[in-house]
């Protein structure tokens, strides 16, 4: 069970998360979103000490949601075929439940360095997530359905057509939901990874 | 006169390795003054190995050194028969290196059914099952000259050595290779940029180093006293394991970036979750010459 400051914590990331996506991240101020809980500045400043400290906890707080749903996939008696899918859909489905969580990895976490340079080094903050791709490819290339390649540019590959297609949605540039992208998105992935 | 143990050396299919590994024990002649080879390959004896077969010579210990096929014959007696029959008289039997233990190397010579004494690689052999409780392992190709004599000497002063699962003294085998490399600070902060024979540098990631996943104590007891191959610079092959030989041993084998056998008993999400930490960060001191000019 969370305890009450961790759940508090999370309501505080989940209004600044909206904030950032309605506002922009650098004209949203804690005051903000103190406003928008109705809490004290004084209070927020209890849970997180900065701004920036606040940047960091929520990509790590994105970064284990979303690897917690992966580490699922990965443990499940699968063929790689369908967790490609299925990391795709969960991918897709946190992009429409939850747009602001890829949005601010996308636009604020990938755009946005300097705020993450000090603590969030390299996969520092994204390890959870991370770490479920790595286990996906390394098992996918283990069990000999995966081409063994460079882990970047598989990743790249991966997470830069996903990123992208968030992106097109985002800019509502994308004719149809995500959802009806998945099959062929699945396909044309793994048969770029596959090691047929 | 005190009474010697008296001692069996019996080469099997071997390339008497460990007999060699065995003469650099730097105190050999203290050694032969509380032990006593009935034979030996090298090292003179009163008896023949004629004798050997012929007979039962009076014996405490026998080691078996090479791997183990009925078809392989010494004086024209099978290997197995030889070992038949001082096992029935000895107290205790000891499989020296890998290929008497897992069959190593010579598992693969053109011998039926070519195995260690106990076990063929990792899998137990049906063979010599009664002979278990009075077998220890020292695997290693060759087996380190200290962890022969001091389980030598474990075993003349009835000393109680606790045996993994292949049968090997915990003492010596309980521990990974890893432990002891002076190289470790570089295998905890991810740094490989090694070239073999150098100072620097971890040859885990690239270079293909078994010591996190090799049983054994080469860098506790070293080796001549002076050294082991991971602080000298090459890779541990994986000497001691039943999985020895493998193939490629200068390089790691990876699967995307990941090594594909991790440190014994780390499960991959902390060890992913750790190198990710560590590789996050450039540490300058790693990187640079440990002698720099
Ligand atoms: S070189 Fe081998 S033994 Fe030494 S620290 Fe690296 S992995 Fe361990
Ligand atoms: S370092 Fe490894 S390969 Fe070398 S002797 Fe020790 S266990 Fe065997």
């Amino acid at each position: 069970m969370l305890d009450k400051k961790q759940l508090k914590k999370e309501q505080i990331m989940q209004s600044a998360l909206e904030l950032f996506a309605s506002k922009g991240f650098y004209s949203t101020t804690i005051p903000d979103i103190a406003l928008s809980l109705k809490m004290s500045v004084g209070n927020m400043y209890n849970y997180f000490k900065s701004k920036d400290v606040l940047a960091r906890e929520i990509i790590q707080y994105i970064s284990a949601y979303l690897g917690g749903k992966l580490r699922k996939i990965n443990e499940e008696d699968i063929s790689t075929k369908e967790k490609t899918r299925k990391i795709i859909e969960v991918y897709f489905k946190t992009a429409s439940l939850k747009p602001e969580m890829i949005d601010y990895f996308l636009r604020i976490y990938l755009s946005n360095r300097e705020v993450f340079k000090d603590g969030c080094e390299g996969m520092l903050c994204v390890n959870e997530f991370v770490t479920e791709i790595m286990i996906y490819f390394e098992e996918g290339v283990k069990c000999g359905d995966l081409r063994e390649q460079d882990f970047f540019s598989a990743f790249g590959l991966f997470m830069g057509y996903l990123g992208g297609m968030v992106f097109l949605k985002g800019e509502n540039v994308l004719p149809k939901d995500l959802n009806n992208y998945v099959d062929d998105i699945a396909f044309n992935i793994y048969k770029a990874l596959s090691a047929e | 006169m005190k009474k010697k143990m008296r001692v069996l050396w019996l080469s099997a299919i071997a390339c008497n390795g460990n007999t060699h590994s065995f003469l650099n024990y730097p105190y050999i002649e203290q050694f032969l003054d509380d032990f006593e080879f009935i034979y030996h390959p090298v090292i003179d004896s009163h008896y023949t190995l004629e004798d050997i077969v012929s007979k039962k010579i009076p014996c405490d210990v026998l080691l078996i050194e090479g791997a183990i096929s009925k078809e392989f014959k010494r004086v024209d007696v099978s290997v197995v028969d030889i070992i038949e029959k001082y096992s029935k008289i000895v107290q205790k039997i000891v499989t020296v290196g890998t290929c008497a233990t897992f069959g190593g190397i010579f598992r693969e010579s053109g011998y039926e059914e070519t195995s260690g004494m106990h076990f063929d690689q990792d899998k137990p052999s049906q063979k010599f099952q009664d002979l278990i409780d009075k077998t220890i392992s020292v695997s290693g190709c060759p087996v380190h000259p200290e962890v022969l004599v001091n389980t030598l000497y474990a075993i003349k002063k009835e000393a109680i050595l606790k045996l993994d699962n292949f049968l090997r003294p915990k003492e010596f085998y309980a521990y990974t290779i890893h432990n002891g490399c002076t190289r470790n600070e570089y295998f905890e902060y991810k740094v490989d940029n090694h070239r073999f024979g150098e100072l620097e540098g971890c040859m885990f990631y690239d270079h293909g180093c078994q010591a996190p996943f090799t049983h054994g104590s080469c860098n506790k007891v070293l080796w001549n006293e002076v050294n082991s191959k991971t602080r000298a610079g090459l890779s541990c092959m994986g000497c001691t394991e039943p999985t020895f030989p493998k193939q490629n041993l200068f390089s790691t084998k990876k699967n995307m970036a990941i090594p594909e056998n991790l440190p014994v008993g780390v499960g991959k999400r902390v060890y992913l979750t750790l190198a990710g930490i560590s590789k996050a960060f450039k540490i300058d001191r790693l990187e640079k010459k440990l002698f720099d000019d």
